[in-house]
């Protein structure tokens, strides 16, 4: 997975409540390769009319936004489903970070999973961001060392879970470090047998 | 067990029981024991493929048809090629790591969170997970259950285990009784329009109180169902009596003996007395009233006998706005009397409300009436198909005028093809009315199966109290 460290690009502006991960991608979409990219599909029933043309007053088809790797929007974003193909549609079309005042739990730990940094903000910073970019800012830093977003002259901090923070500054992967533990799950299930036995499916009569 | 004397709730019991590594920085690895996979499951293949890994526990993974299973052709030469493909994958996966199937013929077949329960596969105390957001559906029987994506689906597949922060604990009572007809959805959409569709994120909820505990299993499911419509992590209610009853006789659950040691072990995962939560909400559950959504998130709920919200009495822009949209998408104006609101069609079913109960509720308010609009009804599992049809259930759906057919996602989500018409609006028992949800344009109001059963019969979003009256 790429690591995390400081980012310095374009943003693009978000302005809506609750973009639950069915406008990331709708489930149409979903029974695709992902080798063939899911960029494409990106809040696609938003970007395109009915006929597949570009809706020219969506932020993401602004000739100004193209490009950008910042996503700035609002409170609840990526609630819904845990489809991580959401996460794959913000990452194949380049998005590196979104921000916003809360996120989906299931979708912030797939963003993670996924090197893409799920920024929180305050409701107060997020809608300074929004401002700044209604008014045409473009240019945005995100560090995620100094845990701090630069916006023109807005300056503010934002919130992640330490953890995911250092997994993303490393870009490390879950499953080496489970690996390392082999031994302890091994331990575990040894003893839990006997502390629940009744764990384990039963066997159903006739089977 | 951490031997820890202090009081503990149920959220804290369970996961202590399944800690195999706690880091320094607060993460565990988890015991998972339970895992349950649909069709969407082939990103997570395709990681386990890409390590040359093995299933760790292939006896502790189960495959389940749901997603894409069409419910009218059961042939799958006869359906769209690219639907069948999703469910030939998971049956090739499932086939090449030998793990338990349950496709589309077979008897146990149905959406996860129904079959879970019905096979004795959810069990208090377990960890259960599923990449699927409805996942904390289990937690009415007292499991530790969540929805995962397809990165924790690939790391469970190859460890049987997962990394989780412990998250905080919100208890929300509901005490006293319920008015007649009054659902357990009605409670679950009272919450979420109360706290928030983000209100409960990062917490496990724990249901408690009076109300709770006479709710039936069905009705617990319905209400953890929707945690996550809340924002929350899981939701989890304390196994009981009522538990017990329904697990007693389940294919997978213990039997006899070792039946009644799992009874003595799940009674006392309840939360001690002194238990702490770090958010407590109480409701009053007299003050529940049949309630509906009218916009584009679960949080936009309201009692049906409200009027459509006005942005402008909004109290902030950011919700100023999402109304505005909602309404443009919805075709509502502010100030329209929610019973006004003319249907296209219904849909009774999803994980959320297609158990036998809910199509009994349903079944109530239609018995002999007509629908004035057209409506699909898809029973949660092939057991519960059976059951309704032993009941008759199925002629009063069908003599009304609506469809009756096989169990599976269906109308919930789209992906079989059992879709809304662009435009059109669906009352719908469902979980989420996102836009596009239910079809590209698709109109979605969420309510419970008695209120969708009445919108069938007056064309239009109802109170379904007068319909019940002199009916069970």
């Amino acid at each position: 997975m790429q690591a995390f460290t400081r980012l310095s690009g374009r943003a693009c502006p978000l302005p809506l409540t609750g973009v639950d991960t069915d406008q990331l991608i709708p489930a149409r979409f979903m029974k695709r390769s992902r080798a063939e990219g899911y960029g494409g599909y990106l809040l696609h029933d938003l970007r395109f009319d009915a006929a597949g043309q570009p809706l020219p007053g969506f932020a993401l088809n602004q000739p100004e936004r193209q490009g950008a790797e910042v996503l700035v929007s609002r409170r609840n974003f990526g609630s819904g489903s845990s489809r991580e193909a959401a996460v794959y549609a913000l990452v194949d079309y380049g998005f590196r970070c979104v921000v916003a005042p809360s996120f989906g739990d299931i979708f912030a730990a797939n963003a993670v999973n996924n090197g893409l940094l799920p920024a929180q903000v305050s409701d107060e910073d997020g809608e300074a961001l929004l401002a700044a970019l209604a008014e045409g800012a473009r240019d945005i830093v995100v560090d995620l060392a100094e845990q701090r977003i630069i916006l023109g002259n807005l300056s503010c901090g934002f919130a992640i879970d330490p953890v995911w923070r250092t997994k993303l500054l490393h870009g490390w992967d879950d499953i080496d470090l489970t690996l390392s533990h082999v031994q302890a799950i091994a331990d575990f299930v040894e003893t839990d047998r006997e502390r629940r036995p009744w764990a384990q499916p039963g066997r159903p009569e006739g089977a | 067990m951490t031997g820890s004397a202090s009081p503990r709730t149920l959220f804290d019991k369970v996961w202590d029981a399944h800690v195999v590594v706690q880091r320094e920085d607060g993460q565990c690895l988890l015991w998972i024991d339970r895992h349950f996979l649909h069709e969407g499951s082939f990103h997570a293949f395709g990681k386990l493929e890409a390590r040359g890994a093995e299933l760790a526990r292939p006896d502790l993974t189960f495959g389940i048809e749901d997603h894409y299973v069409p419910t009218r052709e059961r042939d799958l030469d006869r359906i769209d090629p690219a639907i069948r493909g999703m469910i030939v994958q998971l049956r090739d996966n499932a086939g090449r790591h030998r793990l338990r199937l349950f496709g589309l013929d077979d008897p146990g077949q149905g959406i996860v969170h129904v079959v879970g329960p019905e096979q004795g596969l959810t069990l208090p105390g377990l960890t259960m997970v599923c990449g699927d957001s409805h996942t904390a559906t289990h937690g009415a029987f007292g499991a530790l259950a969540f929805g995962i994506g397809a990165s924790e689906v690939a790391h469970v597949l190859m460890t049987q285990t997962l990394w989780q922060k412990r998250p905080k604990r919100l208890r929300i009572t509901v005490d006293g009784a319920l008015a007649p007809g009054i659902a357990a959805k009605d409670i679950a959409l009272s919450i979420i329009a109360a706290i928030g569709a983000d209100g409960a994120a990062g917490h496990a909820i724990e249901y408690a109180g009076s109300t709770i505990r006479a709710l039936s299993m069905e009705g617990r499911l319905t209400l953890c169902n929707l945690s996550i419509e809340a924002g929350g992590r899981c939701g989890m209610v304390a196994p009981d009596e009522t538990t017990l009853a329904y697990l007693r006789g389940r294919p997978y659950a213990p039997r006899d003996a070792a039946f009644d040691r799992a009874a003595a072990d799940w009674l006392a995962l309840a939360s001690d007395d002194g238990a702490v939560f770090d958010r407590e909400i109480a409701l009053d559950a007299g003050r529940i009233a049949p309630t509906v959504t009218w916009g584009t998130s679960p949080e936009d709920a309201l009692p049906i006998t409200m009027t459509v919200p006005d942005p402008e009495r909004a109290g902030d822009e950011g919700r100023a706005a999402h109304i505005r949209e909602a309404l443009a998408y919805m075709g509502l104006r502010p100030g329209q009397r929610l019973e006004d609101v003319a249907i296209d069609r219904v849909f009774i079913g999803s994980c959320t409300n297609s158990r036998i109960e809910d199509l009994r509720a349903a079944a109530a308010i239609l018995a002999g009436r007509k629908a004035r609009v057209p409506g699909l009804v898809s029973p949660g599992s092939a057991q519960v198909k059976r059951q309704a049809e032993e009941e008759g259930l199925d002629r009063i759906f069908t003599e009304a005028g609506l469809d009756w057919v096989a169990a599976g996602c269906s109308m919930c989500v789209g992906m079989n093809g059992d879709l809304v018409p662009p435009g059109e609006r669906c009352a719908s028992t469902t979980n989420r009315n996102f836009r596009g949800r239910q079809g590209p344009g698709a109109r979605t109001h969420l309510m419970p199966p008695a209120m969708a059963a009445s919108a069938a019969v007056t064309g239009r979003l109802t109170d379904m109290r007068p319909l019940m009256q002199g009916r069970g």
